[in-house]
């Protein structure tokens, strides 16, 4: 997280701010029609072709050829289905199209977290008190300490062997997000009045497995072992690459957090200037920012949750230059290079302490004055 | 044991299609396609296939006049036919929006496997005139199942009047060749009011009934003198106090028809059709509240006291989902059945029936219904 205070506004620049990203938002929303809808049915045509293919690769995957690309196929359309489909659908990015196969409140994505619980973590929750400690449980999910506000137990030496884990495991890391569980820990949550939610990730979970790890592999004859690890792969590398994706979109050297109480009463061009400096964007090609569900354009993302999400690149250009005018950062760098900053932090966050204040924040282009630190809140338990 | 065998024997006497839509309605097929459903894939392959919803593809277009399109569509198998004189619902994506419509059937009951629709193009309008710019073969449209009471009794009537102007000429255009393929023999009357007869969409067809079938009597408004009145009546040779009426057209010519029918007491014998446009409301103006908010389904309403539908909902009793309450997170998002309705955010009002709204960054601009 970043160590110096984020970059200030006068109230009438914040106002000035929102207004025109408000006029970027609105000038896109009279725009959409024909093409948005093109595009989105496309790569849902693709993500089903590839799951087709890879499933019926998968039924011969006894021949180690077949294992290997349906294994691919099935990975690749796993992450289209999670992240530019399920993830942005779900935002209601393409609800104006009145079309119920696309619409953010019916859809159900291929993953154990039920889509109902997601939308509530995630569209509402995330989206609402972006980086906010102690109200952002994206921050840490629960599991990990993410933030040197979080307070410091032993428990967090596995911070690493817990983050490997949530990586493997993600699609069920995501499918218990909701459930709150480190309240339920605690005491602060109580079991009987999550049990509604228990069931629907019973329910969805046990779906997800059969299909995957019983019916499909049964369906192979002689290659049900080998489907059944091709699955179990697939379903790996998703896990993994949503994983890193999701987690570059907000811990990257850089990004900020806020307080509860400097965000009270917050503004609308507040807000957005809360979801600018808690986002990190990832560099890359057209492939790479499909694939990451233009995740990889969380700035933009943040900025216009329900905008369909393949127009964010083409307005990176304007928001950039919106960032120079008023003199805020914009965080963008490579996967690598942002990855290798999350997994630092995750390092370093298993020892207590763990922020580096001789560390300068790699941020472009506008690079940050130097500030005294700004005083610490009180630490957010585990 | 023996019903156990029956059964195998039926399932290998079935035919074809109703094997497979049963192995793709079975819930292994469902498992194995969790979550999206075995459609969702079909679709790439079949886009009119479907195990429940009522698809069409258009196989024929005809562009009759210049402000109408004649479509030939062939609905997959949940089509369950119409009766003559029925209208359909039909959804159409125009400019990646899905609309809907009401058109009724022009063509013969009896035919099975294709229904022929026609669009008059509406200036105003967003589907008309998309469908006669732009429809061609191979489209796949959504059809809902035909409903409406604008239908001859099952012991058909011994004579009929067909009244139409306009775009109504399609429902009794329909009840016209059902009753002649029947080989109906009693006097029918087809008394069509349009601009001139180039405008008349089925004037071919209306031609050629006229000459096949000496029982029925067509007469064009255009042709006649004066406006409808007995004279036209009378010149369509119907005797209004014995036949069973049908109407349809613009409202004035419906009036007309009502008027005169009441005033002989003849209103049982009359059956009329309105095709309303989905008329934009008026919205009102931005300082004042007016009109009332209807709960459709809870059944519950409330006047418009000008805060936005979620506080509304709230105040009524309701309690609808909501989240951020500041229009980012959709979870409030819900139907709008018709009316008209301001975003806050950018004063922009929104009159389209059958839309999505978020309802905590929305206000009521007249009346509006909503389907929670």
């Amino acid at each position: 997280m970043s160590t110096s205070s984020p970059p200030q506004l006068t109230p009438e620049q914040l106002d000035a701010f929102g207004r025109e990203l408000d006029a970027i938002r609105e000038r896109v929303i009279a725009d959409l029609g024909e093409r948005d809808a093109a595009y989105i049915r496309r790569v849902i045509t693709t993500q089903r072709a590839l799951e087709i293919g890879g499933r019926g690769l998968l039924l011969l995957s006894i021949l180690p050829p077949a294992w290997l690309a349906g294994t691919a196929a099935l990975s690749l359309s796993k992450i289209l289905d999670n992240m530019e489909i399920g993830h942005n659908v779900m935002h209601g990015q393409y609800d104006w199209m009145n079309d119920p196969d696309v619409n953010g409140h019916s859809f159900e994505w291929d993953s154990a977290c039920p889509s109902e619980q997601w939308r509530h973590s995630h569209n509402y929750m995330h989206h609402t008190h972006t980086n906010i400690l102690g109200k952002d449980r994206d921050i840490g999910y629960g599991v990990l300490r993410m933030s040197e506000d979080q307070r410091w137990h032993p428990y967090y030496l596995g911070n690493p062997v817990y983050a490997v884990l949530l990586a493997l495991f993600f699609q069920w890391g995501v499918a218990l997000h909701d459930l709150e569980v480190e309240k339920l820990n605690t005491g602060k949550a109580r079991w009987s009045d999550k049990r509604e939610m228990v069931e629907a990730i019973w329910r969805k979970g046990r779906r997800q497995a059969l299909k995957d790890y019983a019916l499909f592999p049964l369906l192979s004859g002689p290659s049900a072992p080998f489907a059944f690890t091709g699955n179990l792969t697939a379903n790996a590398v998703r896990n993994v690459w949503a994983f890193m994706i999701i987690f570059c979109g907000h811990f990257p050297e850089g990004t900020h957090e806020f307080t509860e109480e400097e965000t009270e009463g917050e503004t609308r061009g507040a807000w957005y200037h809360r979801q600018l400096l808690g986002s990190a964007n990832l560099t890359g090609g057209q492939i790479f920012h499909i694939m990451s569900g233009n995740l990889s354009h969380q700035i933009e993302h943040h900025l216009f949750p329900d905008l369909p999400a393949h127009r964010y690149a083409e307005l990176a250009v304007e928001v950039r230059e919106i960032c120079e005018r008023y003199g805020l950062p914009y965080n963008a760098g490579s996967l690598p290079r942002q990855f290798g900053s999350v997994v630092k932090k995750i390092v370093k966050l298993a020892l207590p302490g763990g922020g580096g204040d001789d560390e300068q924040p790699a941020v472009e282009p506008t690079p940050l004055p130097r500030r005294p630190r700004a005083k610490r809140r009180e630490a957010v338990a585990a | 044991m023996n019903g156990h065998v029956l059964a195998c024997a039926q399932v290998f006497t079935e035919t074809p299609t109703r094997l497979v839509r049963r192995v793709l309605g079975s819930s292994l097929a469902e498992a194995l396609t969790t979550p999206h459903g075995v459609e969702r894939y079909l679709e790439i392959v079949r886009p009119a296939f479907s195990l429940r919803d009522v698809r069409a593809e258009i196989v024929a277009v005809r562009r009759a006049t210049d402000r109408s399109v004649t479509l030939t569509l062939r609905p997959n198998a949940n089509w369950q036919g119409f009766r003559a004189g029925q209208f359909v619902r039909l959804s159409v994506e125009v400019n990646g929006v899905r609309r809907t419509r009401c058109y009724s059937p022009a063509s013969s009951a009896h035919t099975q496997d294709l229904v022929e629709l026609t669009a008059h193009a509406e200036p105003s309008g967003e589907v008309s005139p998309f469908l006669r710019a732009s429809a061609r073969p191979g489209m796949v449209v959504s059809l809902s199942p035909a409903e409406g009471d604008f239908v001859l009794p099952e012991k058909r009537p011994r004579a009929v009047l067909l009244v139409s102007g306009g775009s109504g000429i399609t429902p009794v255009m329909s009840l016209l060749r059902t009753l002649c393929e029947e080989g109906h023999d009693g006097p029918i009357g087809f008394l069509h009011y349009a601009r001139d007869e180039a405008d008349v969409v089925y004037a071919d067809e209306l031609r050629a009934l006229a000459a096949r079938h000496p029982n029925v009597q067509l007469r064009y408004g255009f042709d006649l003198h004066g406006r409808f009145g007995r004279e036209h009546v009378r010149a369509a040779g119907i005797d209004p106090a014995e036949a069973e009426t049908y109407a349809c057209g613009p409202t004035r010519l419906l009036d007309a028809v009502r008027t005169m029918w009441a005033d002989h007491g003849l209103e049982e014998r009359l059956r009329v059709e309105q095709f309303t446009a989905p008329a934009p409301a008026v919205p009102a103006d931005a300082e004042t509240a007016t009109g009332s908010v209807q709960f459709a389904r809870s059944g519950r309403a409330a006047e418009n006291d000008g805060a936005t539908l979620l506080e509304q909902a709230e105040a009524a009793g309701l309690t609808p989902q909501s989240g951020c309450r500041m229009g980012i997170c959709h979870t409030c998002s819900c139907r709008k059945v018709e009316g008209a309705v301001r975003d806050i955010r950018t004063g922009e009002i929104s009159t389209a029936p059958d839309e999505l709204i978020q309802i905590c960054v929305t206000t009521p601009a007249g009346d509006v219904t909503l389907d929670i």
